[in-house]
This record gives structure tokens, sequence and C-alpha cells, in this order.
């Protein structure tokens, strides 16, 4: 690790401002970016710490009846307080292990855009609103690929806020080694229609299957899956599985999840 | 009934209070006056020709001591190796030199070229990334095959090729075996791999180099299976410091599983920079560090052929094993796929004639050594899987058809130069049915496809050769170094014993196990004695702690010690008690005159000896303090049977081990408790080779999987619990105990019962797989159910 300097605003205001500096860096729950730093990966003049600001702490429900969760909330938190959209609760409680839910935050998890993380793979096949700074994002409008979202530049994830679905659910087959999302797929059941989001699976992060959307709006049931497959191509391949295998996954994961929805 | 011995068989670890507690003593734990601090700047490419190392600006940094490089050990000896091949040829092996930093080449990812010592480890560590290198890349070779083919690139410019050696075994039967298998009625034929392996000991290798300027005495405090060993092979091998004015101390080391046996190049430059520099100097690896520069271990690719009667009848095997040596030989590489694996290839089983050949290879790969096992889970892996094939092709049952070749006759002397003992086979066997429910299986394997699960049923049965070795015989076969061990029994004046043994203990339970020996054969309790070990400044010298060898080698040099102490003791309480000590028994610590009630206490006795008024000092010398080594005449050899269940998920082909049973047969038992414990984590580390665990390299010789974010080690919910029986015993004939060792067999055991389980799990689903490599991933499984 090298040296670095820590700021620990309380506001936004103060956090906004502190990133404007050179090389500052934010820090979430530090579950990527502390590991990423010991292994002398990344050089941040100065961290600038999220975990002391209250107003991007908690979870609620808004007039609209969306579930509120607050950017610094973490994956415990949401574990233990989104009972009222337990697809999203057990997701949170799914991810990692204690120590990682415990410190890990849904906007880190977000920002970050990892393209095995679980998250975004709820944000997307939840239609949710990413809330920062500065304006609100669409879930179909923030994830731009690996790594890479529309967040500018010092811009803080402050809120996340999820529709609550008629029924949700998400399957992640595991990659043995980091017990990531080798494949994970988010199915969640709105009036308007059914999103299906895939995380795991592609070279461009996380996306939505449209063509098992279309199929289970018409009939939200296993058999509407029938005959459907997702293309190898642009799947990620590696030594845990090929990209034909990750493709078969999405399917089936997608199967097993609309089972479990119910 | 199973002979469990000591007055408490199962007493609690003593140890681990310590451990579990944080107070123990690790070799990170130890921080000297005015120490400083190492960090290695190793090679990022496979292979390459080092043309400058610049290191000016470098040294100017802030806290740098100094900077080394190959440069600075021109004169100094390489690392050695500890045994020497023969070829099938009659030339010895390829032995390539093996300086402590690159000099010329480098020849793998995590190569040593220099090293920076500061006064702190961040300075270090920015010193080193300011070093700048001018490498010329050099295709590297990894694959072992295609290293051997003519034109490949040579990892060493000085050898001949990547050819380290060419072994056959045993030589003479060549040509019966050839006929055998071609006269055979039925051959069957599998070729598979065994995955190289990273060992991951929970705690990484750690150094500290020290230099007494006003003695001249050299002290290396390492994380070692085997100090003496160290002293010994960098004392006269590399640095020339003779044993004398060199101490080596492995204090508390927390898991070794073999990786920590080798004599390692950052052990000798710190020992080397220490004197130079006159200050304590100091290097912890990284867990990202151990994965690039910790010994592997396995990685052979095999092809066997078993030849069968129509019978069943096992008429001959042979094998050809390519076996990668890495880039470099580890301390006892050469030994690994020879003598600890060819000797292994009779298994449990009759078969008539054996013929082995090996090629070891050099690659632009971490080195390859010892690691759980060493040898004899390769060798059990490949005859368990082909009698499973077999059996399958000629339509036998895989049991029946173990039991039909088993050796029933002993000792029975094998076609691969070994002399078993004692065992049964049809016992383990028989016990390993019992526990694991066989006649359950069927409704099991019901239940599992009622939720749409393919369930499957693995048996295999294992042996091997422990409590390595004799010495005059290792001789013969190559080693550079003796394998007896040795103990010191010091009795103090109030009765406590200390026992230093040259046994080291790395999470194996000797302080625990070791007093309960003693404790029995003198009639005390066990804590009135006290075991100390991984000093070499205290202990005689031995050869330390691997293969199975602590209880049945060490263990056996401490009863010697410990009945020439008794010895002494019943002729001070001959005197005291004015009888003729051939008439002086010992039972629960007390000495007395046979036929009568005239008895003298222990504590009286080794208080006599150190204050000795009233004593046969003509006779005897005081004190109460003998030493013994003990050489033993035969390998020991543990065998059992394994059995696993597995569910086959159809839809991922993800695999989890439903149910798993051991039946081991190690001879005597002293602490049961210890020994399950050691099944447990052999069986653990056996599922993780099966279906979790490989060292992956690109083409270029870059490991993939250089982290726990891609090498899947396995965790506790991967497991099930075990059934695991000790209480077939068949008692090693030819050492005191009649103990064999434990230590190996759950990892020799298990990775063929999890393969047979899954290859069985798809055949009875109808599909045709005969074999899949390990490990077992949900990927290739998939893969295997739909190629």
């Amino acid at each position: 690790m090298y040296s670095f300097e820590i700021e620990r605003p309380a506001t936004i205001a103060e956090a906004v401002a502190a990133l404007k500096g050179e090389d500052a860096q934010a820090l979430g729950g530090g579950q990527t970016l502390i590991p990423t730093l010991k292994q002398r990966l990344a050089m941040p003049g100065v961290l600038v710490s999220l975990a002391g600001i209250d107003a991007i702490n908690g979870i609620s429900r808004n007039g609209a009846g969306e579930f509120c969760i607050g950017g610094g909330s973490t994956h415990a938190a949401v574990a233990g307080g989104a009972g009222a959209y337990p697809a999203l609760a057990a997701l949170a409680g799914g991810i990692g292990d204690p120590a990682v839910r415990n410190r890990g935050t849904i906007g880190g998890s977000l920002a970050n855009n990892d393209p095995s993380a679980c998250y975004p793979a709820a944000a997307l096949g939840s239609g949710a609103t990413i809330v920062t700074n500065a304006r609100e994002i669409a879930a179909d409008d923030f994830f731009q690929g690996m790594f890479t979202t529309a967040l500018d530049e010092g811009e803080i994830i402050t809120e996340v806020r999820f529709a609550v679905p008629e029924v949700a659910n998400y399957q992640k087959f595991e990659q043995p080694a980091s017990r990531f999302a080798l494949v994970g797929v988010f199915v969640a059941k709105y009036a308007s229609g059914v999103r299906v989001a895939v995380t795991g699976a592609s070279e461009e992060g996380v996306f939505r299957w449209a063509e098992a959307e279309a199929a289970l709006s018409a009939d939200f049931s296993a058999a509407a899956l029938d005959g459907l497959t997702m293309s190898a191509a642009g799947m990620i391949g590696d030594l845990h599985g090929t990209a034909e295998y990750r493709a078969h996954l999405v399917a089936v994961m997608t199967r097993r999840a609309v089972q479990a929805a119910g | 009934m199973p002979n469990d011995i000591g007055h408490s068989a199962s007493s609690k670890r003593r140890e681990d209070v310590r451990f579990l507690t944080g107070v123990g003593n690790y070799t990170d734990d130890i921080d000297l006056h005015r120490q400083s601090h190492v960090v290695f700047l190793r090679s990022q490419v496979a292979h390459g020709r080092l043309k400058a190392v610049e290191t000016t600006a470098a040294a100017a940094m802030p806290g740098v001591l100094r900077i080394f490089t190959g440069a600075d050990f021109e004169g100094v000896g390489g690392i050695p190796t500890g045994w020497q091949i023969t070829s099938r040829d009659g030339e010895v092996m390829q032995e390539p030199g093996h300086p402590v930093l690159a000099q010329g080449k480098v020849r793998f990812v995590g190569d040593m070229i220099a090293a920076v010592v500061a006064e702190t480890e961040d300075q270090a560590r920015d010193a080193a990334e300011a070093i700048e290198l001018d490498i010329e890349e050099l295709p590297a070779v990894i694959d072992m095959k295609a290293a051997l083919a003519e034109g490949s690139p040579k990892v060493h410019d000085d050898l001949t090729g990547n050819l380290c050696y060419d072994w056959g075994f045993v030589e003479d039967n060549r040509d019966a075996v050839d006929a055998a298998i071609k006269a055979a009625d039925h051959v069957t034929t599998l070729e598979l791999v065994n995955n190289r392996l990273v060992a991951n000991p929970m705690e990484p290798r750690v150094a500290i180099g020290d230099f007494a300027p006003g003695t001249g005495d050299s002290t290396l405090y390492t994380t070692s299976q085997n100090p003496h060993l160290i002293r010994l092979l960098m004392g006269a091998f590399v640095l020339g410091i003779p044993e004398h004015k060199l101490r080596v101390v492995a204090p508390d080391v927390g898991g070794g599983f073999g990786t920590k046996i080798f004599h390692y190049a950052e052990e000798a430059f710190c020992t080397f920079a220490a004197k130079a520099l006159k200050r304590p100097v100091k290097w912890t690896s990284t867990r990202s560090e151990a994965f690039i520069s910790d010994a592997h271990g396995r990685d052979h690719v095999t092809k066997i052929e078993l030849a069968l009667s129509k019978e069943g009848d096992f008429l001959a095997v042979r094998t050809d094993t390519h076996a990668n040596m890495g880039a470099y030989l580890s301390t006892f590489a050469p030994a690994v796929p020879t003598w600890l694996h060819g000797i292994l290839m009779a298994g449990n089983y009759k078969t008539p004639l054996i013929y082995v050949n090996v090629k070891a290879v050099f690659t632009n790969t971490v080195p390859v050594d010892a690691y759980r096992g060493a040898g004899r889970p390769e060798a059990t892996f490949q005859l368990e899987r082909v009698i499973d094939k077999a059996a399958r092709e000629m339509g036998f049952d895989p049991i029946e058809l173990r039991r039909r070749n088993f050796i029933h006759d002993f000792p029975y002397a094998t076609p691969v130069a070994v002399e078993y003992d004692t065992g049964d086979y049809d016992a383990t066997l028989d016990k390993l049915l019992e526990i694991s429910d066989h006649a359950g299986f069927e409704a099991r394997r019901d239940a599992s496809a009622k939720k749409g699960l393919l369930r499957g049923l693995g048996i295999n049965c294992y042996i091997e050769a422990c409590g390595i070795a004799p010495s005059n015989l290792v001789g013969q076969l190559g080693a550079r170094a003796g394998l007896y061990e040795s103990a010191t029994v010091r009795v103090n004046a109030t009765g406590g014993l200390v026992v230093m043994t040259g046994s080291h203990s790395h999470g194996q339970g000797h302080e625990t196990a070791f007093p309960q020996v003693i404790a029995k054969m003198i009639g005390i309790d066990e804590n009135m004695i006290e075991i100390v070990h991984g000093d070499t400044a205290n202990a005689p010298m031995g050869m330390g702690t691997y293969g199975s060898r602590s209880l049945a080698v060490g263990g056996s040099a401490m009863v010697r010690a410990t009945e020439k102490i008794i010895a002494k003791a019943k002729k001070i309480a001959a005197h005291l008690l004015e009888a003729s000590d051939a008439d002086i028994e010992l039972k629960d610590g007390q000495f007395s005159i046979v036929g009568t009630d005239k008895s003298v206490a222990w504590g009286e006795v080794t208080l006599a000896a150190y204050v000795p008024h009233n004593y046969p000092l003509d006779d005897i010398e005081p004190g109460l303090e003998e030493t013994a080594f003990y050489d033993p005449t035969n390998f020991t050899y543990p065998a059992g049977a394994y059995s696993c269940e597995v569910e086959v998920d159809p839809d991922t082909g993800r695999v989890t081990i439903e149910r798993f049973a051991a039946a081991d047969d190690f001879g005597n038992v002293i602490n049961p408790m210890i020994v399950e414990g050691q099944v447990h984590g052999g069986i653990g580390q056996g599922i993780g080779q099966a279906l979790l665990e490989g060292a992956v390299y690109d083409d270029n010789g870059q490991l993939l999987t250089g982290s726990y974010m891609d090498y899947a080690m396995p965790r506790a919910d991967d497991l099930p619990f075990f059934q695991v029986d000790h209480s077939c015993q068949t008692p090693c004939t030819h050492n005191p105990l009649g103990v064999k060792g434990c230590g190996e067999a759950g990892a020799i055991g298990s990775p063929p019962a999890v393969v047979n389980a899954v290859v069985d799990a798809l055949q009875r689903a109808g599909l045709d797989v005969t074999h899949i490599d390990m490990p077992l991933s949900p990927a290739r499984v998939w893969s295997a159910m739909n190629s």
C-alpha cells in the first residue's frame, strides 16, 4: 500500500468538495478498493471516506411506495432491513461473507460495477433509480459496461430507489474460488412487465435478457422459457467456465429464479 | 479391539491453547533489535535474459541499506538438491545450478532478481519498484511434452535439454511387462492429469537472519518443518558456515504440508545479508508472493495401462508419467515422482508385473516438490482410477474386483522393491462398507433422483509407504541425507522430563501425543513431560517432519532414549533399595523389588540422580539424560479404504459431496482424536484437489490462479461430515510402537474416491463419461456431460 491522506466528511457537500482534490478517490466500504490498494494497484492521493455521512445511511419508503436505500448502507443493513423486498434482502444477505457484508455498501458496489457483482443485477432487474448528489439516473442508463457507469468524476451515490415488484428472485451460481457470481440472474415481475437482469456472464457487464422478459411478461412461468437460449457471443470465457457454459447457466438460473419467485 | 495407547487416549491438544488464544510464537512474531527488512524484486516474466539490473537510483531512496543482485552471490553456493536420480541409461539426472538471486536469466514468474534491504518494509518495497530492469523476454516453456520436443527453448542453456531424467522402474521387468500386456485378455488404458497444487499453509513463509559479530555466529529463524536439514543444506552447500557456527530455529509453524520442508533461497539470503550488514534481516512473504515462490505440488501427466485376465486377475501394470520439476530442482523434487511414487504402484494388489517410466521435465514454472502425500497420491489416483475403469469395461463389481486381487499373505514382497510387513485389506474394506452404510446407497440414490440430482458412489483402496525411511536403503536410491530421527530425554531432579526431538510439530500435535507415550512407559502423568523441538541449539541432529514419519521414527527414537533412562533409573533404584537391578520393576511410577512391597518412587530416584549422596558413583554417572538415534529398518505401510457419495446437478455440473467415509489401518494409535483430526485435514485437502484446487499457467507462464479470487481453496461448507474409523489395526512389525503414521492418508485416499463417484453418477445416468480431470469444477463436469 502506498501512503495516502484520508478525509472523513460528515456531509455530502463536504465530500463533494473533498473529491475535487487532486487524485482524490471516494471510499465506500472498501471491499474492492482496499485490496487494490494493498496490492499497490492504485495510488490515490486522498481517500474520501463516505462512512461518516449520516444522510446517505438508512432504509425507508417514500410516498410513491419505493424502497429507498441510502448509498452508504451496508449489505448487512439491507439484508436485515429490506424485509418488504425479500428478494433484495436475500441478495444482499448472499454477498460475500459476514465481514464483507458488514463493510461493503450498495453505493460502492453499484459505482464499481464489477461484472460479477450481485447488486447491479438487482438494480437493473428492478428498474431502480440511482440518486446522486447531482441527479437521478435510471438503472437502464446507469450501467455502461464492465467497471463503467454513468457517474461523473466525483459524483456520489446518495440513494438507490427500488419499486417493489409483485414477485422477484435472484439466483446466483458461484464461481468456485471467489464465490462472486459466475452467473447471477435477477427476475422481477411488475404490473408493467417482467425484468430479467444478468450479472457475471457478459463481457459488457450486467445486462437485460430481452427475449426472456418478453416471454415471461406474456406468461410468468418456467415453461414460458422453454426453447429460449442465450447466445455465447459476448459471454465471458475463463478458467472457471467457457462462454458456452455461462450462456447455458443464464438460461438455467433464469428458470430457477422464475420457479423460486413462484 | 483397537489398541489406543495413553493414560487418557484422546488427551486434548495442549498446544492449541496458545494457538487459539493468540499467544503462539510464530516466526513473524519475532522482532530483533536493529532489525531491517528485505523485499525481493521478482521476475514478472517466465523466461528472459537479464541484460541489466540498474539499482543506483533505488539505492539512494530513503531508508535503503543495500540492494543485492545476482552479482553479489558469485562465488557463493547455489541452492542444493537432496536427491539424485539415475536415468534408465545409467546417466545421473541433469542438475542445473540454482543461484540465490538470478544470474544471467530469469526462469519463472517469481524468480528473484534483486533484494532490497531497508529500515522498513515499505521503504524496501518503494525502492524495489524503482529498480530498472532490462530483460530480453524469451519464449516460455510451460507444457511438459512440448518442453521435450525437438527444438524447444531450453530452461537452462547449459543443459542438453529440458529432460531432467528418464527413470525406469523396475527396468529389468520392462520386457516382461510389455509381453504380459500384449498377451492379456483385456487391457484398460487411462490417460489423466494429476493437477498442480499450491500448498497454502495458513502461515506464509518468514525468514530472519541474524549475525553476532562478537562470536561470528549466524542464526536463522525460519518457518521450517526440519531446521536441522536447513542448517545442513544452507551451511554446507550454500553459505559455507560450519554447523557449530550456525543455529536454525523454527518456532511455532502454522502448517507446512510439505512446502516448508525445502531449503529456499530467501533463507540463505537473509542469513547472508545479516552477516554482510551486521544487522538482522527479516522477510515475511505476502500471500501473493507465496503463490509464486512456495514450491508447488503434484503436476503429473500419466498414461496407465492395466492388463487383466478374463476372470479379473491383475496381470501387469505399465505407466508412463511426465512429472513437472518447474524451473529448478527443489530439495526433494527428484524423489517425489520416482521413489515415493513408483514403489507404490502395486497398491493393495498382488499384480505380478509392474513397470513405471517417469520423465522429469524442466519448465518455466515455480519449482514442484513434495505436497502432502508426495508421489503416493499420484500413484494411488492412477491405479484406483484405472481399476474402476477396468471393472466397468469388463462388467465386474468394482469392490469385488479389488477384493479378488488383494494381497493376503504378509510379509509381501512387491514387484516394485518394497516389502509390506503387515496389513488386512479385507478388514478395512469391510469396515468401510459398514460405516458408510453401503447397503443404503440405492435408497439414497432414489431420494437424490426425486430431487433431479444424479447420485454416484466411488470406492477405492490405498496403501502408502511412510515412516521414511531406512538410511542405508535411501542412500542406495540416491538420497543425499540419512533419514533417522533423534531424541534426547532429560529427566530433571524433581522428576519432570524434557524431550528434545528432531521431529518438528507444525499442526501434528506432537506436544500432546509424544508425552502420552513416555507417560505410559514410566507410569507418570503426561503433564510432567514437555516436548522441545524446532531449535538446532537444543535438539540433537534430526531430520524433521514429513512423510508421516514423526511417531514411527521420531517416536521410536524417543522410546529408545526412554528405555535407556529406565535402565539407568533401575540401577539407581536398586542401589536405594539395596537390591539387584535385575529384580527391579517399574510400574505406575514406582520402582519395586519384584515379589516384595519394597519400593521407591520415580521422584526419589530422579532426585538421587542429581543429588547423588547415596548413589552408586563407582558404577554409574550422576544425572539422568539419554539420547537415542533411531533408523527404521523398513517403511511403514498404512492402508485403508475410502468411499464417497456425490450428487451431480445435471443442469449445472455442480458436484456436492454428500457422504464420505474412511476406514484406515494405522497400526497402533496413541491419540485417537489427533489421528481423526489428521484424517479430516487430509480428506479436506484431497477433496480440495479433486473438486476445487488447481494451479493454472497460461502459455506465457503467467500464473492465472495467483490469488484466492481464482485458486479455489476448500471451505468448510464444501465438505460433508466424515465417517472415519481406525479400529482395524495390524501393528507395524518393526518399530517399537507398532505405529504406521496417519498424516497423509486422507490426502492420498480421497481424490480417487471423489472422481470414481462422479464418473459413477454420470455412468448411472447413461452418459458415456469415463474420466474427467481434476479439479472437477462445475464447468468441467458440465462440459464432459455435454461433449
